[in-house]
């Protein structure tokens, strides 16, 4: 299996990156009090590390390259298992109603600490499902997803603190705003493709942010909004206790409307057309799909999740800034997409909770957090561009005997 | 770029202003910022367009390689500087091990983020790159700081330039400078030898320059180690102009050099200098007159302008779509 000339190019390989990494792992200067620290044991690492990353990249590179056809690589290993549960109703019922259970009871276990954790995982299963729907579905890759998130903080915040409105008025009006916003972006981008697509994405994501940050009447620029009411429950006020699990549930409920509402829309007619966008935009509109339609119908229903977790997240946390809206949430954001799987409902709502919940519980770990983000898109895209549950697409069969009529 | 100084830099001139002489002055001082600017973007987006001509990918990590480039010169440069060197021999050497090293991590990007996704769709490459960024910025922040660093002035001041340091300082011409040789010798690197006639032919249809016998493979690597080392030299001169760096310089600049080269018409090379040009002008104009708040929200409104009015760019062709 391992022979002479694989271990040699392995060392090659490690001792490439300990020469690659040295400046930057190994020294540390402090340019003011001229203090040069080596850091040796970083070198070791490196090389050990790169040494055994370079045999795992060979053998899983080797399997997909063997496997290259899609249906025998899907039908290795645990996807096998994975697909296979998801098949068995029975269990998928018993399973779904022990979540549920679980779900319902863990606020009265839990401290308010742990109920807030989960509650932020939901808002980012929302947020990747809403993403899902633009990305994964629609196969347009926004990569100014958080500027939406942003348009609904600021939109409950803002409403809050000028007018008193309160939560509820508020949820639909921003998921309402964020839409608009969602098609106001869409509309200069409709003849943009691809990777064009995703820088003005980008870019529309960053304007957002950098006016948000600077225009000081509108949005009080870097301090933000502060104080911004909870969630009341019929014109009761709730204790901080109670807030936290008020909106747990809320959360809860929120985000099976939206697995109900995506699953619905993934095949319905509009969420046919947004596959057939994705596979091929030309073809999609030879077939007299309108293109104008579904691209802006994509967008503004993506951004409809995200406005409506911003609500959702000013309300959480009553406090909001500019500084919670940068890239770097679109692009947590687009690796729980991406390792969930474009198009899965369940692989998305998994892949928050993992992405959301491993730093959280892995004090140590949350640290390399973005390290760790950046490295997933990247191996994903590699070795399983699906995601860890792919889509499942309806299919229609075309059986031999109904020809026979 | 160091917003403070520039700001104080308005103040001061804002109360001239009224002074005609002053007027004329401030307008060549903001034409001449907005060369060096034009040329730091230029050298930058030069990588965005060869990669993007040959591969037809937004080479995302291409701004994290301009960045470990300056922390490779500051850390270069601040380790002489303590073991007793002086004045140009740091600037060279530094800049030496800048290049070295940004090529070095731009052939590996290509290696391990790009060539397995050689034939997979076109957004795959894309993921795989803003990864690939996201994971270096975050490997520079936790193996070395996420403050700011000052960065030494590396670049020599001029005796002869003593008079006008107010309107074009001699680090300035140095950039200028520097990056118009870059440029000339990459004009020559592309037309004249054999690996940019290798390389042109590759953007124009691989498949056809690979049954020519090119080795496109190589070519790729080519193409992302000269692109890394124009990287890295402009990494070094803006650094050393500004004299502060810390992880998260590669995202903008790198967004902004990808404006210059969309600006020129994306995989043109005269093109992406060009660009350069222009956005360093517009930016220099557009903080100078109106606001500098809003510096980068310009540069992406351009961005954004260009690519829905003019996506192919000024001097770029249009192409039609295939299905």
């Amino acid at each position: 299996m391992i022979n002479f000339s694989d271990i040699k190019k392995s060392l090659l390989i490690s001792v490439w990156f300990m020469f690659l990494t040295f400046p930057i792992m190994v020294i540390r200067v402090n340019p003011i009090d001229k203090i040069v620290e080596w850091r040796w044991l970083n070198m070791i690492l490196v090389g050990a590390a790169s040494f055994i990353a370079s045999f795992a990249w060979k053998h899983y590179f080797d399997k997909k390259e063997k496997g290259k056809s899609v249906k025998t690589f899907l039908k290795s290993g645990h996807t096998v298992f994975i697909n296979n549960i998801a098949d068995k109703k029975r269990f998928r019922l018993s399973f779904a109603f022990i979540l549920f259970a679980s779900a319902i009871i863990f606020p009265f276990i839990f401290s308010a600490y742990q109920v807030n954790i989960i509650t932020t995982a939901l808002v980012y299963v929302v947020l990747g499902l809403g993403l899902n729907i633009v990305v994964g579905i629609a196969g347009l890759l926004d990569l100014g997803y958080v500027a939406f998130y942003a348009v609904g903080a600021y939109s409950y915040g803002l409403l809050n603190h000028h007018f008193g409105l309160g939560f509820w008025a508020v949820l639909p009006a921003g998921a309402l705003i964020a839409a608009l916003f969602g098609i106001l972006l869409g509309f200069p981008v409709l003849r943009l493709r691809g990777d064009y697509l995703a820088i003005v994405t980008l870019g529309f994501g960053e304007i957002i942010r950098i006016t948000l940050e600077n225009w000081n009447e509108f949005s009080s620029g870097p301090s933000g909004i502060a104080n911004i009411q909870r969630p009341s429950l019929f014109g009761l006020e709730l204790s901080l206790q109670s807030a936290a699990v008020y909106i747990y549930f809320l959360m809860i409920a929120l985000t099976l409307f939206t697995v109900f509402v995506v699953k619905r829309l993934q095949n319905s007619r509009i969420g046919r057309a947004w596959l057939a966008l994705r596979e091929d935009e030309t073809a999609c509109e030879a077939m007299g799909i309108n293109k104008t339609k579904t691209k802006l119908s994509a967008f503004a229903l993506g951004a409809t999740w995200a406005g409506m977790m911003g609500v959702m997240f000013a309300a959480k946390t009553t406090f909001i800034n500019p500084a919670s809206f940068t890239f770097h949430e679109s692009a947590m954001i687009l690796s729980i997409v991406v390792l969930g799987g474009m198009g899965s409902v369940s692989g998305v709502t998994a892949a928050a909770f993992v992405l959301i919940l491993l730093p959280e519980y892995l004090r140590a770990f949350s640290d390399f957090r973005m390290l760790f983000f950046g490295a997933i898109l990247v191996i994903m895209m590699i070795f399983r561009p699906q995601g860890l549950v792919s889509g499942a697409r309806r299919a229609y069969r075309f059986n031999k005997a109904d020809d026979k009529i | 770029m160091g917003k403070r100084g520039r700001n104080l830099h308005r103040d001061i001139i804002l109360k001239f202003n009224f002074d005609s002489v002053r007027f004329m002055e401030y307008f060549f001082e903001l034409l001449l910022g907005g060369l060096t600017r034009g040329s730091i973007y230029a050298l930058i987006a030069l990588g965005y367009t060869m990669v993007y001509g040959i591969i037809e990918l937004i080479n995302f990590a291409h701004g994290e390689i301009y960045m470990i480039g300056a922390f490779t010169a500051l850390i270069v440069a601040s380790l002489l500087t303590i073991y007793g060197f002086h004045g140009v021999s740091i600037l060279i050497l530094a800049s030496v091990a800048a290049v070295i090293y940004s090529s070095a991590y731009g052939f590996t990007i290509e290696k391990i983020a790009y060539k397995p996704l050689r034939r997979a769709p076109r957004l795959s490459p894309l993921i795989s790159a803003i990864g690939m960024s996201i994971f270096l910025q975050n490997y520079v922040r936790l193996a070395q700081t996420s403050d700011f660093l000052p960065f030494p002035s590396l670049i020599p001041e001029f005796g002869f330039m003593r008079d006008y340091e107010h309107i074009f300082s001699s680090a300035e011409l140095v950039i200028f400078i520097a990056a118009a040789l870059i440029m000339a010798m990459l004009t020559f690197l592309v037309k004249l030898t054999r690996m940019g006639m290798a390389m042109r032919a590759s953007a124009q249809d691989r498949k056809m320059a690979m049954l020519s016998g090119v080795d496109v493979d190589r070519v790729i690597s080519v193409t992302f180690i000269t692109g890394s080392a124009l990287a890295a030299v402009g990494g070094v001169l803006i650094a050393s102009h500004i004299g502060q760096i810390n992880f998260s310089i590669g995202f903008i600049a790198g967004i902004k050099a990808f404006t210059a080269a969309v600006l020129g018409g994306i995989g043109s090379i005269p093109g992406a200098v060009l660009g350069g040009f222009f956005l360093g002008w517009a930016e220099s104009f557009a903080t100078g007159y109106v606001s500098s708040d809003y510096e980068d929200v310009f540069a992406f409104a351009l961005l954004v302008l260009i690519l829905i009015f003019k996506p192919e760019g000024l001097i770029g062709r249009s192409k039609a779509n295939k299905v």
